[in-house]
């Protein structure tokens, strides 16, 4: 039963190696939905493509339903996993700073690795500019962050059973909206690019 | 043949396929997809190897450091070398391997840079205060119904909204 590493069911080495395997689907899937393109991944804040939408919410709901089936077979022990410690108030204010980094620097980190290395020279001056933030934030931590870090603690919380629901009728609820939010945003795209204001829009790809 | 580099794979395979990758990473390793972790391990194993004496001792980094093993050799590491053979790889079968200067159609490539810096900067610090960026706090959390991916998802996204008009000279 998963997950294997950490019961000590596969070795180190082979935990490494399959994480680099997992990566390169990982990289392959961003690279060739177009997360190297900035104007692309922008595109979901304008309404002109929103691919970042289609594809994130793709991953992350077929993901939560593989493992809520996988969790309900046995096959897996979500608990055993390094499930996420919520601490809201400090993941609430560094969300809203990762939100305006992306409306200023155009990328994210894992996006912004796959465009530097495959010759995006904005991509290489935010990979840059990340490790120029996390040294910033790494020498002033004591002084500015770590107080900050640890409030809204709230241990391993599951969303489900904090609202009182199931997890099998949460990721449902999330599965319809995703799927009413790929029509939508359909519309809205297809509406917006229409009026023919967005220069230069064969290179999205659309 | 001879132009795909606009062509782009179908997002929602493109997002199923991730979504396996994250289902693997879980059933494997215990752990999601992560993106700035691999940021945090290396500036982590460089102050180590430059200042020993005095990343043993900072909050920031003893934890990492006191654990006698190199944060580099762990899963994030090498799921980002796998990402950067992926991507390479993606690129290449696409015709999409060169250099290139991405931005908003309205912009000089010097206000791209500098932006692309400061945002840069901005998430270095985010990602490190949020625990993790839009891979590992966000996707990777949302994939294990957890609380803290959906917090960040509503910031992350709803911050960008609330920027979006006051930033659209950058964009359109």
């Amino acid at each position: 039963m998963g997950p294997l590493f950490p019961q000590g069911l596969i070795s180190e080495p082979l935990n490494l190696l399959i994480a680099f395997i997992i990566g390169i689907g990982f990289g392959i899937g961003l690279e060739a939905a177009g997360f190297t393109n900035t104007r692309k991944l922008a595109g979901v804040f304008y309404g002109y493509d929103f691919v970042v939408l289609k594809v994130f919410f793709t991953a992350a709901m077929t993901a939560a339903i593989g493992l809520f089936l996988m969790d309900a077979y046995g096959l897996i022990d979500i608990k055993l996993t390094f499930y996420p410690h919520t601490y809201w108030i400090p993941t609430a204010i560094a969300g809203v700073i990762m939100g305006l980094g992306f409306l200023i620097g155009g990328f994210c980190p894992g996006t912004s690795v796959c465009a530097a290395t495959t010759g995006k020279i904005d991509a290489m001056m935010f990979v840059v500019g990340v490790f120029i933030g996390i040294f910033f934030y790494a020498f002033t931590y004591e002084p500015l962050f770590e107080t900050l870090r640890g409030t809204g603690k709230m241990g391993q919380v599951d969303i489900a059973e904090w609202i009182g629901i199931s997890d099998g009728l949460f990721i449902f609820i999330v599965t319809v909206i995703a799927v009413a939010s790929f029509v939508i945003v359909d519309k809205i795209q297809k509406k917006v690019n229409s009026k023919g204001k967005i220069k230069d829009i064969e290179e999205l790809g659309l | 043949m001879s132009d795909r580099k606009n062509k782009y794979m179908n997002p929602y395979l493109a997002g199923f396929i991730i979504g396996l990758m994250l289902i693997a990473a879980y059933y494997f390793s215990g752990e999601g997809l992560g993106g700035s972790g691999a940021f945090k391990k290396v500036v982590i194993a460089s102050v180590d190897a430059v200042a020993h004496d005095y990343a043993k001792d900072a909050a920031y980094f003893a934890p990492a450091v006191n654990r006698g093993e190199s944060p580099l050799n762990s899963f994030l590491i090498f799921e980002i070398l796998g990402v950067i053979a992926g991507a390479i790889l993606s690129a290449a079968y696409f015709g999409r391997l060169s250099f290139k200067l991405g931005k908003g159609p309205n912009i000089t490539n010097k206000t791209r840079l500098v932006a692309a810096v400061f945002g840069g900067i901005l998430w270095g610090i985010g990602s490190q205060l949020g625990r993790g960026c839009t891979s590992g706090l966000v996707m990777s959390g949302m994939a294990v119904n957890s609380l803290s991916g959906y917090v960040g998802l509503i910031a992350i996204f709803g911050g960008g909204y609330l920027f979006a008009w006051f930033l659209r000279k950058l964009w359109l």
